[in-house]
């Protein structure tokens, strides 16, 4: 092959340049030689000119003015200069310049060349960078390609059929019958093409996909050809035997036994097969074992062959490849809810893959461990946890914490243990935490009364050590101005008493008042904290006087405010300040606007019913401030018959189901105020619906001829609800993937409905 | 599919982009920096692979050269490292023992290679042999129309 000189000479040239500048001033130069050349129309050299820019334009300087000499080239009638034209149009024009729509034309022609290299050129521009137009008005010639007799143009045709279907939908109907015949192909190139195109038809349009279905036994011979078969030279990676086409046909199964018992019964012997033979030592029998297990768990697969491909996936988890282990984790993610204990199985790995060195390896091992959680494994998982979040990576430590502060709720086998853990939380990662925290935090500790010795004297011995992680210091600053009198008294049941004089409270909480790493939201509560112990102690009422005082000329807007009026409770008000000052009663969890009387309500594993929200609109997907955001999980669905969905002071909405078929929902109001403008809207999936309604009938059939189906449905039911209430205007969606209407067949021939809340 | 493709040394200079989605000339340049530079910064030990916005990508050094590609949602990442293992090989085999400069030097031999491979953003052709096949009859086409344009130029 003869070099191209000029160019080299080029790159020669910018690359010996020492410094940015002298290399502009090299590249100026071509540039400008090359401008002049193209005017010019100079025969010998235009293809060497074309690729010097392109080079120059690689290196990030502007080079649009190649871009109608691109079109030149494409049209002319040279090889050499129509390769470079191609690959200069895919490089400098894209679908957004309108310089690519003159090149359709020469793409036509070139479609039809008798010359296969010159076919192929444009056959890979298009499939490149062919606008929508351009794939319309080309994709009949396409299916004249893929009907040809030369298996080079065929695999190159369809891949731009895959092109075109990815561009314009609609064009997909064109290519259904030539795709269907190219699966008898024995060329591998042409086979996987037809496999790629295929996929991408059916991931498109559900009608083509039940087409398709009747392909599966010709998928899994192809397979098994390739499984069974012995050494063949020409397609063999590292004992496998065209793993890339492999893949694709396990991707193409996996689309088409998707929610059909049927198709997935066809495959089941073959990806058992598949994934019992296929060598694990190097990456590449990996690669097809990982798609195997990938469609094994998304398709109605039988048990056996998923516990088989879970299994793989541990297997995985043991790789000394860090590849694998990141890819079996991200599996495993997605499986943890529908195969909990599967995945439990393999707790200890995933828990050792948190001490890994790479950061997205622990962004998974996290995010496992967190859903793998559970009330049996709490405190071991726990202590695994915390030393994560003392050593973790800082992009990681928020979610960390609030992964260990949902989990520390759900599974608290004691109160004092889930305030221990947030305390650690807190020391070690307080910068990190969310802002609802503190209040959370704050509510809880105020509902375990018990344990308010306790937690004021660790909070204080906390305080003392460290005054910069500010959640902490808030927190400890409330402990202190509510239950300081149990501080001072001295003994603790829970722990080792501190010995603290008032004094030595009092220096804590100005030493937090006047710290310059104190926010100005920690000074404020350090401050109320001070005026509360003023009725909580005996001798140093004075002082905290004229600490209240100083901060009534403060800077600080707030505390300011805040002193000023502290400052008038101990002059004028003095009568008032102990009333005031009193301890806090036990707070009502608001966080999803439920009042705790609805025992009805109250759920095996979570505290209240957050079917609905109380102020947010229905757009938002709802989640009170410690939801977890992971999966549902399957475990926490309650199946009634009558609950209530919403009740707020005297109105409830009631869901009842009567021994029919019929879900009734029924507003009451037992308060003294009038209710109006109610509106309640409910809504289904559009999707949904139309497949099952389908389904529905489907059953019904079933039940009518006796014959074995689909069991029962769902729909995901949303609900909103608007009221106004003495002027007030209340309104609540419920969460989406709340609440289910599930239709059941009970034997053969009856059928239910029942309602499930998660 | 695979979005697109980058090559690039270890100080960050783009040897080879391939595009198989439309984007302005400005995004793709503020692409390559960020993914160079988030590249770039990985130890050598970590995984291959890497979220980055909404797209995984795949990545691995060959000696002074980062070969790097993106992939969408539904992609095998193992089988992915596959394909750049293959391309590395393509062009081994083609320049005989290739290193960086031979890239740099003859790049649009590279992307003819590449074409003959991929198409679209998938794999076109899963045989290197014919790969292999299809280039040399191509650059022969070259040759030859060349030489014979040569042998019958009208004197000038």
């Amino acid at each position: 092959m003869s070099p191209s000189v000029p160019l080299q000479e080029m790159i020669r040239a910018i690359r010996s340049a020492r410094t940015q500048c002298e290399e502009r001033g090299v590249i100026q130069r071509e540039c400008a030689a090359i401008r002049a050349q193209f005017r010019q129309n100079d025969n010998g050299s235009r293809s060497h000119n074309l690729a010097k820019l392109l080079y120059v334009h690689m290196l990030g300087y502007p080079a649009h003015f190649g871009q109608m000499e691109c079109v030149r080239m494409i049209a002319s009638p040279r090889y050499s200069e129509k390769r470079v034209g191609y690959l200069g149009a895919m490089m400098l024009l894209d679908e957004k310049q309108d310089a690519s729509l003159l090149i359709t034309n020469s793409i036509k022609n070139d479609l039809s060349h008798s010359n296969q290299y010159i076919q192929s050129l444009a056959l890979c521009t298009l499939a490149c960078m062919g606008s929508a137009e351009m794939c319309r008005d080309l994709a009949p010639e396409i299916d004249r390609l893929l009907r040809s007799a030369n298996s080079y143009i065929k695999k190159k045709a369809a891949l731009c059929a895959v092109h075109i279907v990815r561009k314009v939908q609609d064009l997909g109907e064109l290519f259904v019958s030539a795709a269907r015949s190219l699966l008898s192909e024995k060329n591998h190139g042409v086979l996987h093409g037809a496999v790629v195109l295929i996929t991408e038809l059916c991931e498109r349009n559900p009608e083509t996909l039940e087409r398709f279905r009747k392909t599966v036994p010709d998928l899994v011979q192809i397979m098994k050809g390739l499984v069974i078969s012995g050494y063949s030279p020409d397609h063999d990676v590292a004992g496998v035997s065209d793993p890339f086409l492999q893949v694709r046909i396990l991707r193409l199964l996996r689309v088409l036994g998707r929610n059909n018992e049927t198709a997935s019964d066809a495959m089941n012997d073959l990806l058992a097969q598949v994934a019992t033979n296929t060598d694990s030592t190097k990456t590449v029998g990996n690669a097809v074992l990982y798609e195997t297990v990938l469609t094994v768990l998304d398709i109605k697969s039988e048990s056996g062959l998923r516990v088989l491909a879970v299994n793989i996936l541990g297997r995985f988890l043991l790789n000394n490849d860090r590849n694998i282990r990141y890819i079996a984790m991200t599996s495993l993610q997605k499986i943890v809810v529908t195969d909990h204990n599967a995945v439990q199985r393999h707790r200890g790995t995933i828990v050792d893959c948190l001490k890994d060195q790479d950061a997205s390896v622990k962004r998974r091992a996290l995010e496992l461990s967190l859903a793998l959680v559970s009330a049996s494994n709490i405190r071991s998982m726990m202590k695994e946890l915390l030393v994560f979040l003392s050593s973790c990576p800082l992009e990681l430590k928020a979610q960390a914490a609030s992964g260990i502060f949902i989990a520390a709720e759900r599974y608290a086998p004691s109160q004092r243990w889930h305030i221990d853990t947030i305390l650690h939380v807190l020391t070690t990662a307080g910068g990190d935490v969310r802002d609802e925290t503190v209040p959370n935090l704050i509510q809880l500790i105020t509902n375990t009364s018990e344990l308010h010795c306790y937690t004021v004297h660790k909070l204080y011995r906390a305080l003392l050590e460290d005054i910069s992680q500010q959640s902490l210091v808030q927190v400890a600053c409330w402990c202190i101005g509510e239950y300081g009198d149990l501080l001072l008294r001295g003994e603790c049941q829970e722990t080792e008493p501190v010995q603290v004089t008032e004094d030595d409270v009092l220096d804590a909480l100005e030493t937090v008042l006047q710290s310059h790493m104190s926010s100005p939201a920690t000074r404020g509560f350090a401050l109320t904290a001070t005026m509360k112990l003023s009725t909580r102690i005996s001798d140093n009422v004075d002082r905290i006087r004229s600490i209240v005082s100083i901060y009534g000329s403060c800077i600080d807007l707030e505390l300011q405010q805040r002193a000023v009026e502290y400052n008038a409770l101990f002059k004028k008000y003095d009568h008032m300040r102990a009333a005031v000052l009193e301890r806090m009663p036990v707070i009502q969890r608001n966080s999803s606007g439920q009042n705790s009387e609805d025992e009805e309500l109250v759920l095996a594993q979570q505290p209240v019913c957050d079917l609905l929200d109380l102020l947010s609109g229905p757009q938002e997907p709802l989640q009170p401030s410690l939801a977890p955001a992971q999966p549902i999980s399957t475990t926490t669905a309650l199946m009634l018959d009558r609950f209530y969905i919403w009740t707020q002071k005297g109105f409830i909405l009631e869901h009842n189901l009567d021994s029919g078929l019929l879900a009734t929902l029924t507003a009451s109001n037992s308060s003294d105020s009038d209710i109006s403008s109610f509106t309640l809207q409910a809504a289904v999936p559009k999707v949904r619906l139309s497949v099952f309604v389908s389904e529905l009938e489907q059953i019904m059939r079933n039940i009518k001829d006796g014959s074995i189906g689909v069991d029962g449905l769902s729909l995901n039911l949303f609900l909103i609800l608007k009221y106004e209430i003495t002027g007030i205007n209340r309104e609540g969606a419920s969460t989406p993937n709340s609440l289910f209407l599930s239709f059941f067949k009970s034997g053969h021939d009856v059928l239910h409905l029942r309602s499930f809340i998660f | 599919m695979m979005q697109f493709m980058l090559l690039f040394s270890r100080q960050g200079k783009l040897r080879l982009q391939k595009w198989y989605v439309p984007l302005s000339d400005k995004e793709k340049k503020k692409i390559t920096r960020e993914l160079v530079q988030t590249v770039l910064a990985r130890k050598p030990k970590m995984c291959s692979f890497l979220e980055w916005r909404d797209l995984k990508i795949v990545y691995k050094r060959y000696a002074s050269l980062y070969f790097c590609c993106a992939t969408e949602g539904q992609d095998n990442e193992l089988i992915t490292l596959e394909i750049i293992h293959r391309y590395v090989e393509l062009l081994d085999k083609y320049f005989g023992s290739v290193c960086e400069l031979d890239i740099i030097f003859n790049f649009e031999k590279a992307y003819f290679i590449l074409d003959e491979f991929l198409l679209g953003g998938e794999a076109q052709e899963t045989s290197k042999k014919n790969v292999l096949k299809a280039i040399e009859q191509a650059d022969l086409l070259q040759e030859n129309i060349d030489f014979q344009t040569s042998l019958f130029a009208a004197p000038s």
